[in-house]
């Protein structure tokens, strides 16, 4: 009777766990670089476009918030291919489908962003002959990054974890590690504690990483 | 063209409505150089909207504004036709704007708000952008807080910063927006203060105010609207005298001394 614990047979596997940790982080950054990169984008430009470009914009957000990561992971992996003619491996179409849904969150979160900049600093920027782009680049984007360093900070916590969901097409990340230590040694209960704590601390220390840069840019009042 | 005058900035004719609501109907008003005119009037004359109109903050459906002879916000001659985001900014660099709410770049330093202008729009290097700055704070008093955040700040430095931002970029005019209306009253002389200061030097101001006391001493003359026109215009002393014949005016002020004495 009774469950002894044993973490042996874990330590002789961790090269899976750290490995797999690495890659998990290695996807996230990835993702998130493009997802900013499509997210700040399309903020700008929803911001300054006319009713048709804002609602195409609004259709790619709403289909990806409504629609489950892990389906779009298969959607892209298993569906595309088979419809075009691309080729690529596992973590490279998880790195695709993470940034498109990535953007999607961080479109809403930089578009809210930039419409909560007020009106007065804009006004500023005007007054003293900053063209558009000026206005955009010096005073609209900077006020913004303030504003949303917050929620910018749980959308990359929340990015993060879901590189779990790449484990489904076999992406050796930290998930897929513990699954197979776990398929191999027998030892679910070790296995997923061990798992679980690393995605704690490392979430733990984006977050403390996160915070910090938000208090020295702390918008200020 | 008004060639018999040698205003700097001439409002003619100037009407705008938002929707079914005139706003400005017709105002007409010259600033000449050096000159210090102050618009008083009940809330919701137009008084905030004229002045936006003057930089082009805001558009307008009708009349012009020139600035030195040139169309402000519309191409010449006399068309409807907008001129181009660029050109517009050009223009805005012309004039000055003091703001109530200040309007400070939260992210930049007190002199960062200032340099900001300096170094994009007037194209000068982040070292001579750093000395009109330090100039400019000190003309204010507070070159010791050249690196301090607005939000660090009290009201009535944060305003300073912004007078200091506005006048550094050596506008042909100065456009004041109520800038001591969002002041604790203890505040309020600092900034008058430094505006009396550059009146002094000869700089050219537009400005909206409650300041009864300061429009009396500081302006060359006084614009009074009501109900988006000018409704009288004068020296101070014809405007602000209590036996007026303005029927308008005279309950303008006869509510004004009720409420802030």
């Amino acid at each position: 009777m009774g469950y002894t614990l044993n973490f042996n047979l874990i330590w002789r596997h961790f090269d899976k766990l750290w490995g797999g940790l690495l890659l998990s982080l290695e996807l996230a950054v990835i993702s998130i670089a493009i997802g900013v990169v499509i997210g700040l984008v399309l903020a700008v430009w929803y911001v300054s476009a006319g009713r048709v470009v804002r609602g195409i914009i609004a259709a790619y957000v709403e289909f990806i918030r409504n629609v489950p990561l892990i389906l779009l992971v298969y959607l892209v992996f298993y569906g595309l291919p088979t419809v075009i003619d691309v080729a690529y491996d596992a973590p490279t179409s998880f790195v695709l489908t993470l940034s498109i849904y990535s953007g999607a969150y961080l479109v809403e979160v930089f578009r809210s962003g930039l419409e909560a900049v007020p009106r007065g600093q804009l006004d500023a920027g005007k007054a003293i002959g900053l063209t558009p782009w000026q206005r955009l680049l010096h005073v609209r984007l900077p006020t913004m990054l303030r504003i949303t360093l917050p929620a910018l900070s749980n959308t990359f916590i929340s990015l993060f974890k879901d590189t779990s969901i790449a484990s489904v097409i076999s992406v050796p990340e930290l998930t897929f590690g513990a699954q197979w230590i776990n398929f191999n040694t027998f030892r679910i209960v070790e296995v997923y504690l061990v798992t679980t704590a690393m995605y704690l601390v490392t979430g733990y220390t984006l977050l403390f990483g996160l915070r910090l840069v938000e208090r020295r840019f702390r918008a200020a009042r | 063209m008004s060639a018999d005058t040698n205003a700097l900035l001439d409002v003619r004719d100037v009407s705008k409505a938002f929707g079914s609501v005139a706003v400005l109907r017709n105002v007409s008003l010259e600033v000449k150089r050096g000159e210090v005119v102050t618009v008083i009037g009940p809330s919701g004359s137009g008084k905030t909207t004229l002045l936006r109109c003057v930089n082009f903050l805001e558009s307008y459906d009708s009349g012009s504004i020139r600035i030195d002879g040139k169309e402000v916000g519309f191409r010449e001659p006399g068309t409807r036709q907008r001129r181009s985001e660029r050109d517009l900014a050009g223009m805005r660099a012309e004039t000055g704007m003091v703001f109530q709410s200040f309007n400070l770049f939260p992210h930049l330093t007190a002199a960062g708000n200032i340099m900001l202008g300096l170094t994009k729009v007037r194209g000068k290097s982040q070292a001579e952008a750093r000395q009109i700055a330090e100039h400019w704070l000190g003309r204010v008093g507070l070159a010791h807080k050249a690196d301090s955040l607005p939000a660090e700040l009290s009201g009535g430095q944060q305003q300073r910063v912004g007078i200091a931002r506005a006048v550094a970029m050596e506008p042909k005019i100065l456009l004041l927006d109520e800038i001591t209306s969002a002041l604790d009253p203890e505040l309020v002389g600092e900034v008058l203060a430094v505006v009396r200061s550059l009146a002094e030097d000869g700089m050219t101001m537009l400005m909206v105010t409650h300041e009864m006391a300061f429009a009396r001493d500081a302006s060359s003359r006084i614009v009074f609207m009501a109900d988006g026109g000018v409704s009288a215009v004068g020296p101070p002393k014809e405007i602000l005298a209590a036996e007026t014949s303005n029927e308008r005016l005279r309950s303008f002020l006869a509510r004004f001394r009720a409420s802030h004495f």
